[in-house]
């Protein structure tokens, strides 16, 4: 090929740091939840104020987080933040509304156990899962 | 949008992947525009037609 470009490969090697930052990035922040979420049972007992402060990183770590996932959207080319944006849009209509059906179907006591919010974020990441491979093969 | 990419690409015996790599998006994404199933935003438009050396026109047009 005749063209040159300065650029090339910079772009591929951008979006692959982009990519493992946000995988060390989630990663931390799966890390302290489970500490935030198991820690007074498993690790320092009743003592709240520790209990606060692992919440507190546990939040800190998720701004991070968000934060390298906006790099890493930002670093896609025009169509794969397409996909994703498509895949955004759907994750949040059905969050919204089949966790609020959720929510009623417990408030009406039709469900036995109690509406879990794990539940809804399970939903919610499937979802998204499913919406980017279904976005990545219809414009294949 | 009708476009050219594919013809122009393949008169300069260039892959999928290396216009790719000049254009700086990823190998799906020219795939698509050749395809018709997705229209690039007006400044790839532009980097493709400044790599082409040729007017947006001359590569993109318009169906209706």
């Amino acid at each position: 090929m005749n063209t040159t470009n300065s650029a090339s490969g910079g772009w591929q090697n951008n979006v692959k740091r982009q990519t493992v930052k946000l995988g060390y990035w989630t990663f931390a922040w799966l890390v302290s939840m489970a500490v935030a979420t198991f820690g007074p049972k498993s690790l320092w007992g009743s003592d709240g104020m520790i209990t606060v402060l692992a919440i507190g990183v546990n939040l800190l770590i998720g701004v991070g987080m968000i934060y390298a996932n906006k790099n890493h959207l930002k670093s896609l080319d025009e169509l794969q933040q397409k996909i994703h944006l498509e895949a955004m849009g759907l994750t949040l209509g059905v969050g919204l509304v089949v966790g609020l059906a959720y929510s009623n179907l417990d408030i009406a006591n039709i469900i036995a156990s109690d509406a879990e919010i794990s539940h809804l974020v399970i939903l919610m990441g499937l979802t998204y899962l499913g919406a980017v491979i279904f976005g990545t093969r219809k414009y294949r | 949008m009708k476009n050219r990419l594919k013809v122009l690409r393949a008169e300069r015996d260039w892959t999928q992947a290396q216009l790719a790599n000049e254009l700086e998006v990823s190998r799906q994404t020219v795939n698509a525009i050749e395809k018709g199933k997705f229209d690039p935003s007006l400044p790839l438009a532009f980097k493709a037609a400044r790599l082409f050396g040729m007017s947006i026109e001359d590569i993109f047009q318009d169906e209706a």
